[in-house]
């Protein structure tokens, strides 16, 4: 097995709102293996970008690691100082947002934000760190590179500028890439171009890559392993044929359900029903309880553990668990 | 601008020839007009949506921008309900034709709460009695867009990218509008929550005869939604035909390559499918080349693709491209 390069253990993340406490991430658990690609799907809000924050330690003010373990080449992240980090990010860890316009300043041309981060994180300075920058740009795909890096980013598509901040977090080579939404502004043309660039340079540098997207498409070619989230907890990991082709949650079942299918056009799309939970008053029990049709009495009042299935993938449902029971496949004491 | 162009009675949004040119610094002194829009004409009818996709930074978004006239047009002639769409029309046109905005962070008031958000068109538009019914009205376009009613005194910081996205969908709601402009309004969110939006777009569109310019990247989304679908290139449109029709018979080599590509939800179909990979750089277009602005990445242009540009040719059925060679 490879190693992991990063091991994320029972991380508990929340806000402090005028409301309460917002518990974004509940107990989140994977691994990711050196040089591996995985893929985070899950319900819009339920702690896909806060635990790619976590990680970073960029949380909101109002946001805070509660408990659990991060850990990078076996040490445990969440322990270093700021002036660590500062380290840490860009360097062994880069990102690229989810919301461009949030992380690119309007006041700067796109060419000096990104040779300021070229400057920041590798050894390049002055000609060549603005070299680099027009290669980058030239990389994903931005066309007369040497002119767009003198605009300001409202001058730019909503694709171009996702496609700044991609440069700008592989301009650093890192060992560990988190794109979160990476390519939601981009066309499928540009878009495969991009993946493609990801995974080259995974191959090259041996990245490691932690790939945030709804797009289940992307994630089928892209990902090696899968974890799917529902209310700030992970239902379900596996391979990504595990949770394609033999999903075992209801969360991941109904997902996979809702795609649009060109077999079926002209027919109403398939929702799961029922609303998304409220992270200000989180269920005792499983938190997809609420929405489910193969919920039993045990799923309202406890958490259900995470249990290997039959293939070797993980999942957390008590409906699953009594399949097993019921077929003889495990017995439970007491 | 043709002063004489009289829009067809049918159609609810009609756009003639729309041009929308940039002025771009490119040296000290010199600008240059760049050209994000060079002679777009399309319609929609009432009830009916059209898609339209392209290459990132093909125009788009200027396209949207510049029919509810977020850009004053550098040429061409616009038409909601048969009415002229000008600085002095617009005013009155606003309740009817809202926009999802692609980019909903920055798009959205920082400082104010949701509820004030949503309820921002209302204010403007006078559509309540009392301070009940505005937030009874809230309360509802929050439901309808998957949001939960604690989530209404809130700020649109503390919510995911997918949750910004819907508050800004319930906001171009709000007011009932009978034509939204749709600019990736679904592209930040779940597949799940995906469907139930777009179930609740087609919803309106049954019961109120609402009409939708949907841009969108995802094909499959796209093909779903859209009774028609046009296609565009560097600020052209380069193929438009009914949905089913542009899926299974698409014509111009750039919507083929388009198609190609799309990443299909499917582990072993995704890493075994071929692409067709597109060759040659992405023309700029600040440096439009001549003729047809595709040749330079296209395996079939010949010397009349450079000389002139092609024209959309109807080729029966209604399924226009515009190519020399196809
Ligand atoms: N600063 C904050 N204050 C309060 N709540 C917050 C804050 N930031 C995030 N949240 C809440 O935490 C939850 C998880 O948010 P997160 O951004 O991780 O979702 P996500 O899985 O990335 O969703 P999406 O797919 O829509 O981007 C959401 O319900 C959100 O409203
Ligand atoms: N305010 C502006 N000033 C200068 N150039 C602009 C402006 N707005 C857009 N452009 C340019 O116009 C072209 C078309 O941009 P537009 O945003 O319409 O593209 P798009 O098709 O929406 O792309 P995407 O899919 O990436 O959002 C781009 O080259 C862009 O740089
Ligand atoms: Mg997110
Ligand atoms: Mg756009």
């Amino acid at each position: 097995m490879a190693e992991n390069i990063l091991s994320v253990q029972d991380l508990h993340t929340s806000f402090h709102t005028d409301n309460g406490e917002v518990m974004a991430v509940n107990g989140v658990n994977f691994n990711l293996a050196a040089g591996k690609i995985l893929g985070i799907v899950g319900e819009s809000g339920s702690g896909k970008s806060v635990t790619a924050y976590s990680i970073m330690q960029i949380l909101e003010k109002n946001g805070a690691i509660k408990s659990g373990k991060i850990l990078y080449k076996g040490e445990d992240i969440t322990k270093w100082p700021e002036q660590k980090m500062r380290d840490f990010r860009g360097k062994c860890c880069s990102i690229i947002f989810q919301d461009p316009m949030t992380s690119l300043n309007p006041v700067f041309t796109v060419g000096f934000q990104l040779e300021e981060a070229i400057r920041l994180h590798t050894e390049r300075r002055g000609k060549e760190a603005e070299r680099r920058a027009i290669e980058m740009l030239e990389l994903v795909g931005v066309n007369e590179p040497e002119k767009r890096i003198r605009q300001y980013p409202y001058e730019l598509s909503g694709g171009m500028r996702q496609r700044v901040m991609i440069a700008m977090a592989l301009a650093c080579e890192p060992d560990i890439l988190i794109a979160d939404e990476p390519t939601t502004a981009l066309d499928v043309t540009i878009q495969a171009q991009i993946l493609e660039l990801m995974q080259s340079l995974q191959k090259k540098l041996g990245m490691a890559i932690i790939m945030v997207t709804h797009d289940l498409g992307v994630i089928a070619q892209m990902a090696d392993e899968i974890i799917v989230m529902y209310g700030g907890r992970v239902c379900e990991r596996g391979t990504a044929e595990d949770i394609f082709y033999h999903p075992c949650h209801e969360y991941t079942k109904g997902l996979l359900r809702s795609i649009p299918n060109v077999d079926r056009i002209g027919q109403k799309l398939e929702p799961i029903s029922g609303t998304p939970i409220n992270l200000l008053n989180m269920p005792k029990g499983c938190a997809f309880c609420p929405r489910c049709d193969a919920a039993m009495k045990i799923c309202l009042e406890e958490q259900p553990p995470e249990v290997r299935t039959m293939d070797g993938h993980l999942v957390s449902c008590w409906a699953h668990i009594r399949e097993e029971i019921d077929a003889g496949l495990i017995t439970v004491q007491g | 601008m043709d002063k004489n162009y009289v829009p067809d009675k049918e159609n609810l949004v009609e756009v003639n020839d729309l041009k929308m040119y940039f002025p771009v610094k490119t040296g000290l002194f010199t600008r240059t007009p760049l050209k994000a829009v060079d002679g777009v004409s399309f319609a929609i009818k009432p009830g009916e949506t059209l898609g339209l996709v392209g290459e990132s930074g093909c125009g788009k978004t200027t396209v949207g921008r510049a029919v509810i006239r977020l850009y004053t047009p550098t040429d061409g002639d616009l038409f909601f309900d048969g009415k002229r769409i000008d600085s002095q029309s617009i005013g009155s046109m606003r309740k009817d034709m809202q926009m999802v905005f692609q980019d909903p962070y920055s798009s959205l008031n920082p400082r104010m709460t949701v509820e004030d958000i949503i309820g921002e068109p209302l204010d403007v538009h006078k559509l309540y009695a009392n301070a009940k019914e505005r937030r009874e009205k809230v309360l509802h376009l929050m439901e309808l867009v998957g949001l939960n009613a604690e989530h209404a005194t809130r700020y649109v910081h503390e919510f995911s990218g997918g949750q910004r996205q819907r508050i800004g969908i319930a906001r171009a709601l709000a007011t009932n509008p009978r034509f939204i402009i749709c600019d990736e309004a679904v592209s930040a969110l779940d597949v799940s929550i995906q469907a139930q939006v777009i179930n609740m777009f087609e919803e309106l569109q049954e019961k109120l005869g609402v009409a939708y310019l949907f841009i969108a990247h995802d094909l499959l989304v796209v093909h779903h939604i859209s009774d028609r679908i046009a296609v565009m290139y560097l600020g052209r449109m380069v193929e438009t035909a009914d949905a089913d029709e542009l899926n299974n018979n698409p014509m111009h080599p750039y919507t083929q390559s388009l198609l190609s590509a799309v990443p299909y939800p499917d582990p072993e179909i995704a890493k075994s499918r071929k692409r067709i990979i597109l060759e040659g750089d992405v023309p700029s277009p600040l440096h439009m080349p001549s003729g047809c602005a595709f040749r330079t990445r296209c395996k079939y242009a010949t010397e009349q693709c450079a000389q002139e540009c092609p024209k959309l040719t109807d080729r029966g059925n209604g399924h226009l491209v515009a190519c020399w060679n196809k």
